[in-house]
């Protein structure tokens, strides 16, 4: 790595620390990014002459205070003083000293606050998400703008418009009690799984875009893993992330359109990932506090304990839909459940399950997705083709209406005469064209 | 004499390279291992899961399984076993097992990645 690189994947997995720090000093989000962002400045001129220091985050706070606090005092004095750089020559002795003080407890309330204040409830989830990715990751407006496909103007505005909330939220400084803790601690996971959906659910061109959401997300649940290394949904959190981003490579053929789970090669599935994903749940299934994060990652690792579709396990699924259930009744977990009820019991015991839930899912691009792959495995075309027509009605993304376009194709064909040669085989099975039963979502 | 080579580096570093990358080490390090091997002078390799996927056995008495890497910095590393387990649960009783014989300090059970060598589960 050249010294710019190495320096700079320094500052960014410094960033959360060192702003965190600077936050609780300042007590003000625009002095704290300022400070940090003067701290930035002077690593880039001084750590490729003097090496870099043993701890580069407590460097930043040291140096990012100083900076900010002269700059407090200079402008109360209304006189500039020429530019110096003293702060930094007494450093070396001051760094290790300062490196003791600022213990494992305080990093890690510091962290989880600056990830918190992006979770303000008032603000709508793309906001929190812009927030959290401009603040805690560092990411250029124009990097966010990209991701999110509208202009650098408008997610500036977006990006303004969500400080001044949280500017005027009054998060409190002091250290959180436990009850307080785990309530941040509840609310940042909410919002690192939106992070990740976020670019989980790109499709078509974007992929490569939002991919690097993905990414970040895995990343910050990583880092929420090391500061709470004993909380079980953490584990499942991050196990979730990284079991479902190990089959990214997989889920889309050639020309952008979707690949569903039992259709997906295998092979490219990202087995470091998934063995990461696998030992994390095993540790966080040893403390016997279940949670929705670590259901969801269950499931998704029954899919990747499988080599081959037909290996699933999908009456152990079915039961982790139920107890997804009972934690976050949802039809929408409901009609995940019918997935595997489908693979266990049938298609017509998945109809019949998923009949109630008409009048809830209306709306749902999904539900009439699986409830035209049911029908059609019965047999019952003409209504499949209603499902199906419904769903394309429905759908979010252009790969999602192609994907059913490909079924609608399938049923065409079926109805041609009987010689046809592209007739489907007796028992052969179609799968439900959804991202169901572990391809996400399943929080509702 | 056998020698133990310990591989240190940033994890958050080496877990930030993309696929791509971590390829290409690999590939680099597989013409090393190759080139050893060959000789006759390679054991066992492995590559370890992060930190965030350890638990730590404290050895006292009672044991205490803690989640996280083994930490303390007044300790030292004096050995390591390579375990074929179903699960945590299962490599947790074999640490367990050894405890017993051996008292005091720590073991970390780290799950492993990638594993090389004449090892026949």
């Amino acid at each position: 790595m050249t010294d710019v690189a190495w320096i700079d994947a320094a500052l960014t997995s410094a960033r959360p620390q060192a702003l965190g720090a600077l936050l609780r000093y300042f007590r003000n989000l625009d002095t704290a990014e300022e400070a940090f962002q003067n701290a930035c400045l002077r690593a880039l001129k001084t750590w490729p002459q003097n090496g870099p220091p043993r701890d580069a985050a407590a460097w930043l706070i040291m140096v990012g205070r100083n900076v900010a606090i002269d700059d407090i005092r200079r402008g109360a004095k209304q006189q500039p003083l020429p530019e110096d750089d003293h702060a930094i020559s007494d450093l070396d002795d001051a760094e290790s000293e300062l490196a003791e003080r600022l213990d494992g407890s305080h990093y890690r309330d510091d962290i989880l606050r600056l990830l918190f204040i992006c979770c303000h409830p008032q603000l709508p989830a793309t906001q929190q998400i812009a927030l959290a990715l401009r603040i805690v990751s560092g990411l250029t407006v124009k990097q966010i703008a990209r991701a999110f496909l509208v202009s650098d103007a408008a997610m500036e505005q977006r990006i303004t418009r969500a400080k001044a909330a949280v500017a005027k939220a009054n998060v409190p400084f002091e250290t959180p009690g436990a009850p307080e803790r785990s309530e941040r601690l509840a609310a940042v996971a909410a919002m690192l799984y939106l992070i990740f959906n976020e670019g989980y659910s790109a499709s078509g061109e974007s992929i490569d875009l939002r991919a690097p959401l993905c990414e970040e997300a895995i990343r910050l649940g990583r880092l929420l893993l090391k500061l709470f290394p004993a909380e079980p949904e953490i584990m499942g959190l991050a196990a979730l992330m990284l079991l479902q981003y190990a089959r990214s490579a997989a889920r889309f053929d050639a020309n952008g359109a979707l690949v569903l789970l039992d259709d997906q090669d295998r092979t490219l599935w990202n087995g470091k990932m998934i063995a990461e994903g696998l030992a994390l749940i095993d540790k966080a299934m040893r403390h016997r506090r279940t949670g929705a994060y670590q259901i969801q990652a269950a499931i998704a690792a029954l899919h990747a304990r499988a080599a081959k579709p037909e290996d699933t396990d999908w009456a152990q699924i079915e039961l982790l839909y139920g107890s997804l259930e009972i934690l976050q009744p949802s039809p929408v977990i409901t009609l995940n459940r019918s997935v595997a009820v489908s693979k266990v019991r049938g298609p017509e015991a998945a109809l019949e399950m998923i009949a109630p839930l008409a009048a809830k899912l209306s709306n749902y691009f999904h539900f009439f997705g699986v409830q035209g792959a049911y029908l059609m495995q019965l047999g019952r075309n003409d209504e499949a083709r209603e499902s199906f027509n419904r769903a394309i009605a429905l759908a979010n993304t252009s790969a999602e209406a192609d994907h059913i376009r490909m079924h609608l194709d399938r049923l065409m064909l079926e109805s041609k005469p009987p010689n046809s040669s592209r007739k489907r085989k007796t028992g052969e099975t179609l799968s439900a064209p959804s991202p169901l039963a572990g391809e996400g979502r399943g929080g509702g | 004499m056998l020698y133990a080579i310990l591989c240190y580096h940033d994890e958050a570093v080496v877990g930030g390279w993309s696929k791509d990358e971590d390829d290409a080490v690999m590939a680099k390090l597989a013409v090393v291992h190759g080139k050893l091997a060959q000789q006759g002078r390679l054991g066992p390799v492995a590559r370890l899961l992060p930190t965030t996927a350890a638990t730590t056995l404290r050895k006292d008495e009672p044991s205490v399984v803690l989640d996280g890497p083994f930490a303390e910095t007044k300790e030292q590393l004096l050995g390591f076993y390579v375990v074929e387990a179903e699960n945590l649960d299962g490599a947790l009783e074999i640490a367990q097992d050894l405890g017993r014989a051996n008292p005091g300090g720590a073991y970390e059970i780290r799950p492993i990645g990638v594993f090389h060598g004449a090892f026949q589960p």
